[in-house]
C-alpha cells in the first residue's frame, strides 16, 4: 500500500524510504509513515542544514544552554538567565497574514516557557514586498495586527525589530519572531522524558485536524472529505496560552516536573520523540486520550496535528494530583495519556492497540543528513559590477544631497515605523526602558541593577550581492545596535531565510552566510544559541535575497545608564567614531536614489568592530555619551538626521571629509553622506566630556574626532568644507515620520 | 493602606498595578484570585488591564461574571474606592458599575503610546492628591477605549461632574487629534455617582517611574493613599 505516489506525497524519497525500512526491519504502516516523513522534514530534521550549523561558535562561560533544547540560555548575573531564540513563520504569514503571524508568536513564547523562564520581551524582523502594492499593504497589515493581537493580549511587550521592504519578498514576505524571558539560572526545565513509568500529560487546547503535513492527507487511507475538513492555516488562541503559560510557571515551581515540552511543528510526534530521545528513554502514549477537537480522528491525524496551544509534560509518578490541581486553578485539563518507558520506543496506541512503534533513534539521531552540493551563483560576477563614474551622468538627482536625504528619510526602509509599533504594546510590564525606535530594545531587570538589550538585524540586499560578508554585517549590526544602548553583547540567535536548498546556487548562499555568521559571533564573543532556519522561500521558482536575520543580546549593568539614538541638549560635541570609507555598493542610496542593487556590500574589520563596541560599553558605563546612534542604512546623513529627531528640534551642524572613489566631486560627496560603511558610530557628549570620549576613543584604538555640535532648528552638514545639506528638522521628520504611515492614510481617505 | 490587585484569566497588568502600589508607592498590596470571594482586607481594589477571558464575547463581559465581583460589588457599594483601569474600565462598565461602553478606536486599530489627560474633577480618591485642570502624561494601550453612552447620559454625566480625565494636548487643550480613540467628549476617565468607583482607559501604573518614560500617574495612586489617610472618603459625605 505505500506506493511511490504515497512516499511523494510525504515529501519522502526512495532511498529515504529504503533507510526506513533497514531501521524497522519491516515495512511502516501508515500511521508510521506520516511519523517519519515529519520528524525527516527539513523543518525538523535540518538534513540539508546541520553540517553546515555544526561550524557554528556555540559555546562560551555565559552560555548556559546551547542549540538542541527549545531555547537557549545564557548568564546574566544575580543567579539568573536569558532565554531567548528567534524564529520564523514565513509561509503561513503569507497565506493568511493575521493567524499566520499570530500562531509564529505563539510558538516563540512556547519554546520560552517551556524552559522555565517568564517572557519578558517580543522583537520581530520582517520582510515583504513594496509597500507600493496593494497586496503588500494588505500582507503588512494583517502581520502587524497578528502579532499585536497574540503579544499584547498575552501580556508580552513587543519592544524593538526592523521591517525591510524589497521587491523580493513580494511573493514569500518574512515574518520572524524573537522571545527572551527570565528564570532562575537553575530552575532552566529542559524537554526530556526520563523514568520509567513516570506520567506523560497532555494540556491545553484540544488537537483537531488543522495543520496536517497537507500533502500526506489525499492517501488511500482517507476519503476526499477529510481534506476538506482541515483548514488550511492554524487559529491561534492567546488566551488560552495566557492560561498555558500562567499554568505551566506554576507548575514548575513544584519539583514535580520532569520536562516539558511545546507541540509546535509535527505536533505530538515530535514532542514525544524528542522528549524520549532526549532523555535517553521511550514514551509510550494512547491516542484515544488524547483531547480531541472533532470527532473520527485516526491515530495519524492525531499525530501529526499541528493544533496550537499545546505543551507535553512528564510528571514524577506519585506527583500528579498535585500538577492536576493547579491546571485545574487555570481551568485546564491535564489529560494522562501515557507513560515514559525504558525500551527507547515510540510506541503509540489507540484503545490499547499498538498502531505505531519506532525507535526514537531512528527518528532524531539517525534521521539523513545531506551535504548537498553547491556552487557559485551565476549573477553575481554582474551585480558585483559598480561604475560610479558613470552614476552621476544617468542620475541628475546625484548633486541634489539635500533632495537625496529627505527622498531617504522618506522611504520606507528608513523611515520611522511608527504606525507599526504602536499597534504593539510595547510598555507593558513596565520594564521598557528604550522604546522602539530608539535603537535597541532595552528592558529592565526588576530587583536588580541590570538591564538586557536586543536587537534584530539583517541585510538581504547584502546578502544577496556577497552572503558570507552580508550575514557578518548582520551580526555586526545587531551587535552594534546592542553596545550603542550600552549592553555589552553576550549571546546571539540566528534565523535563516534562504530558497530551495536542493539548488547548488541557493545551497551555495546558505553555507556562505553560515561561515560569515560563524566568523562574526567568534569575533564579537556572542555564541548562537539556538535558533531556526526556514528554507524553501520561493515563489514560482524564484528565491528571496538570501537572509540571515540575527538577534543578539546584551547585557547592561546598570539600567539606568542606558543610552539612546536621540540628541539630548544643545551644545553638546557630535563624534563620530570609526572611519568612513564611502562605500556604495549595496546601499540603500544606490537603491532609493538611483535604482540600483550592485556593487560590494561595505567591508567589514571584526577587529575594528570589537573595539567600537567594547568602546561604547565603556562609554555608556561612564556616562560620558548622552546619545548613540549606529550608521547603517542611508549612512551618516541619515544616522545625524536620525539623531535629531523625537527632540523637539535639537539640530546639527556638522561638518566632514569628502571621500574619494569616483572622479566625480559630487559622487564623493554623496558616498560621503550616504555610504554605509561599517562599524562606525555617531555619539553625543557634553561639552566638557567630548575630549574624554576622545581619549578613551584612542586608548582603545577607535579612530574619533568631532564633527559638529547639536543646536539650532537645522541639520547643516557641509562636506570637505562645502555645505551639502540644510534642511530644517522639522521638514525633515515629517517626511520620515509619514514614511510607512502615509501608505495607510491614503486607504482611509 | 492595603491594595488589593484582582486578577482574572487574561488579566496581564496584574504584576505591573502591584509593583507600582508595592514597590514604587511602598503600600501593601496582594493578589485576589478571581474565584475568590474574599477581598483580603484591601482597603482600596484595582481591577487591572489586560484582556481578561480573551476579551472574548466583548471586552470585560465574561469577567464580571466571576466569583469576585460579587465582593467588589458590594465594596463599592458601601463606598470603598475601586479603580478600573483598561480592561478593568471595561469590567466595570459591564458591570453596570459605571454607565456607557467602549467602541473599538476609531482607527480600528490598537495603540500603545503616551497620551495627555487633564484632571477635570479632585473630588474623587484617584484624583485628589492633584489640581484641577492639571496635564498628565500616562500611556493607553487598547484597541477598544472608544468611550460611548447616549447624549443623555453624557449629558447627566457632565451634570454630575462624573468625567474626571480627558484626553487633551500637552497644553491641557481639547483638539480632535488629540483624542487617541474617538471616546465621546474626549473621556478618559469617569467614577461613579458616589464617587468612589473609577475607570480609566490611560495605564497610571505604567507611568510611575520616570526611566518608563512619565510619574505622572503615581498621582492617582497617591490620591488614594491620601484621601484613605485623610480618614473620610471624598464624595461619600
Amino acid at each position: 500500500m505505500i506506493d511511490p505516489k504515497v512516499l511523494e506525497r510525504h515529501g519522502l524519497k526512495p532511498d529515504e524510504y529504503d533507510r526506513i525500512v533497514a531501521f524497522m526491519g519491516r515495512e511502516p504502516n501508515l500511521t508510521e509513515l506520516g511519523i517519519f516523513s515529519v520528524m525527516w522534514s527539513e523543518h525538523c530534521s535540518y538534513k540539508s542544514s546541520r553540517v553546515h550549523l555544526k561550524t557554528l561558535p556555540t559555546g562560551g562561560p555565559q552560555v548556559l544552554q546551547g542549540p538542541g533544547e527549545n531555547a537557549g540560555a545564557v548568564d546574566i548575573g544575580d543567579g539568573l538567565a536569558a532565554v531567548f531564540k528567534i524564529e520564523s513563520h514565513n509561509h503561513p504569514s503569507f497565506i493568511e497574514p493575521y493567524q499566520g503571524a499570530a500562531t509564529g508568536v505563539g510558538g516563540i513564547i512556547r519554546d520560552i516557557f517551556t524552559m522555565g523562564a517568564r517572557p519578558i520581551a517580543l522583537l520581530n524582523s520582517l520582510r515583504f514586498g513594496s509597500l507600493d502594492q496593494p497586496g503588500t499593504r494588505r500582507l503588512l497589515e494583517g502581520v502587524v495586527a497578528g502579532i499585536g493581537g497574540y503579544g499584547n493580549s498575552i501580556g508580552i511587550p513587543t519592544v524593538g525589530g526592523e521591517i525591510a521592504f524589497e521587491p523580493s519578498y513580494a511573493g514569500n514576505p518574512l515574518v520572524n519572531v524573537f522571545c527572551l524571558g527570565i528564570s532562575r539560572a537553575s530552575d532552566i526545565i529542559k524537554g526530556v522524558a526520563s523514568g520509567a513509568g513516570n506520567a506523560v500529560y497532555y494540556v491545553g487546547a484540544k488537537t483537531g485536524r488543522d495543520g496536517i503535513h497537507g500533502a500526506t492527507m489525499a492517501s488511500a487511507e482517507f476519503d476526499e472529505k477529510s481534506a476538506e475538513k482541515r483548514p488550511a492555516v492554524q487559529v491561534g488562541d492567546p488566551f488560552m496560552e495566557k492560561l498555558l503559560l500562567e499554568a505551566c510557571l506554576e507548575v514548575m515551581k513544584t519539583d514535580a516536573l520532569i520536562g516539558i515540552q511545546d507541540m509546535g511543528a509535527a505536533g505530538l510526534t515530535c514532542s514525544t520523540t524528542e522528549m524520549g530521545s532526549r532523555g535517553g528513554a521511550g514514551v509510550e502514549i494512547d491516542v484515544s486520550k488524547v483531547p480531541q477537537r472533532e470527532t473520527g480522528m485516526t491515530p495519524y491525524e492525531i499525530m501529526l496535528s499541528e493544533s496550537q496551544e499545546r505543551m507535553l509534560l512528564v510528571v514524577k509518578r506519585g506527583r500528579e494530583a498535585e500538577v492536576e490541581r493547579i491546571f485545574d486553578k487555570w481551568d485546564l485539563h491535564a489529560s494522562h495519556i501515557g507513560e515514559v518507558t525504558t525500551d527507547g520506543m515510540l510506541r503509540v496506541k489507540e484503545r490499547g492497540t499498538v498502531v505505531a512503534e519506532i525507535p526514537n533513534r531512528a527518528l532524531t539521531d539517525e534521521a539523513p543528513v545531506y551535504r548537498r552540493p553547491m556552487t557559485e551563483p551565476e549573477y553575481l560576477a554582474d551585480v558585483r559590477k559598480l561604475d560610479l563614474d558613470g552614476l552621476g551622468a544617468r542620475n541628475a538627482r546625484v548633486s541634489d544631497q539635500t533632495g537625496a536625504l529627505l527622498t531617504l528619510l522618506g522611504s520606507p526602509a528608513i523611515g520611522s515605523k511608527r504606525w507599526v509599533y504602536r499597534q504593539y504594546d510595547h510598555m507593558v510590564r513596565t520594564n521598557t526602558i528604550n522604546m522602539p525606535g530608539m535603537g535597541a530594545g532595552v528592558v529592565r531587570i526588576k530587583d536588580t541593577d541590570r538591564a538586557l538589550a536586543m536587537s534584530v538585524d539583517g541585510n538581504g540586499r547584502y546578502c544577496y550581492l556577497d552572503p558570507r560578508r552580508g550575514a557578518m554585517l548582520a551580526v555586526a549590526e545587531a551587535a552594534r545596535n546592542v553596545a550603542c544602548a550600552g549592553a555589552r553583547p553576550i549571546a546571539a540567535t540566528n534565523c535563516l531565510n534562504f530558497g530551495n536548498p536542493e539548488r547548488p546556487s541557493i545551497m551555495w548562499q546558505f553555507a556562505q552566510a553560515v561561515e560569515g555568521i560563524g566568523e562574526a559571533c567568534r569575533a564579537l564573543d556572542t555564541p548562537i544559541t539556538g535558533g531556526n532556519v526556514s528554507l524553501y522561500n520561493e515563489t514560482d521558482g524564484k528565491a528571496i535575497y538570501p537572509t540571515p536575520v540575527i538577534g543578539v543580546v546584551g547585557l547592561l549593568e546598570h539600567a539606568d545608564r542606558v543610552v539612546s539614538r536621540t540628541f539630548k541638549a544643545a551644545g553638546d560635541a557630535i563624534v563620530l567614531l570609526g572611519d568612513g570609507r564611502g562605500e556604495l555598493g549595496g546601499s540603500e542610496y544606490l537603491k532609493v536614489a538611483c535604482g540600483l542593487v550592485q556593487g560590494e556590500p561595505p567591508l567589514l574589520d571584526l577587529r575594528a568592530e570589537r573595539a567600537l563596541q567594547d568602546l561604547l560599553v565603556q562609554l555608556a558605563g561612564a556616562r560620558l555619551v548622552r546619545s548613540a546612534h549606529d550608521c547603517s542604512d542611508g549612512g551618516l546623513a541619515v544616522t545625524l538626521a536620525e539623531c535629531t529627531f523625537d527632540t523637539a528640534g535639537i539640530g546639527a551642524d556638522v561638518s566632514i571629509d569628502s571621500v574619494s572613489v569616483a572622479s566625480d566631486a559630487e559622487i564623493n560627496r554623496a558616498a560621503a553622506l550616504f555610504g554605509e560603511s561599517a562599524s562606525r558610530v555617531v555619539v553625543s557628549a557634553a561639552p566638557d566630556a567630548a575630549a574624554e570620549v576622545l581619549k578613551r576613543a584612542k586608548t582603545a584604538g577607535v579612530p574619533a574626532r568631532v564633527i559638529g555640535r547639536t543646536g539650532g532648528q537645522e541639520l547643516r552638514i557641509a562636506v570637505g568644507g562645502q555645505l551639502a545639506i540644510s534642511v530644517g528638522v522639522s521638514e525633515a521628520e515629517r517626511a520620515w515620520s509619514g514614511a510607512v504611515e502615509h501608505y495607510f492614510a491614503k486607504q482611509v481617505a | 493602606m492595603k491594595f488589593g490587585i484582582v486578577v482574572f484569566p487574561g488579566s496581564n497588568c496584574d504584576h505591573d498595578a502591584y509593583h507600582a502600589t508595592k514597590h514604587v508607592l511602598g503600600q501593601d498590596a496582594e493578589f485576589i484570585w478571581h474565584k475568590d470571594t474574599d477581598l483580603k482586607s484591601a482597603d482600596a481594589l484595582i481591577l487591572p488591564g489586560g484582556f481578561s477571558y480573551g476579551d472574548y464575547l466583548r471586552t470585560g463581559a465574561i469577567a464580571r461574571f466571576s466569583p469576585i465581583m460579587r465582593a467588589v460589588q458590594s465594596f463599592a457599594a458601601s463606598g470603598g474606592p475601586v479603580l478600573g483601569v483598561c480592561n478593568g474600565f471595561q469590567i466595570l462598565l459591564e458591570a453596570g458599575l459605571i454607565p456607557g461602553a467602549m467602541l473599538r478606536n476609531r482607527s480600528v486599530k490598537f495603540l500603545c503610546q503616551q497620551v495627555h489627560v487633564r484632571v477635570e474633577q479632585i473630588d474623587t480618591p484617584f484624583t485628589c492628591a492633584g489640581r484641577k485642570g492639571q496635564v498628565l502624561q500616562m500611556p493607553i494601550a487598547h484597541g477598544e477605549g472608544n468611550y460611548f453612552a447616549e447624549p443623555d447620559v453624557i449629558a447627566r454625566l457632565e451634570a454630575n461632574r462624573q468625567v474626571i480625565f480627558r484626553y487633551t494636548n500637552a497644553e491641557g487643550v481639547i483638539t480632535n487629534e488629540d483624542n487617541p480613540n474617538g471616546s465621546a467628549a474626549a473621556i478618559a476617565g469617569l467614577c461613579n455617582e458616589t464617587r468612589n468607583v473609577v475607570g480609566l482607559m490611560p495605564h497610571p501604573e505604567r507611568a510611575c517611574e520616570a526611566s518608563l518614560g512619565s510619574a505622572d500617574g503615581l498621582i492617582v495612586l497617591e490620591s488614594v493613599v491620601q484621601s484613605l489617610r485623610s480618614g473620610a472618603l471624598i464624595g461619600q459625605a
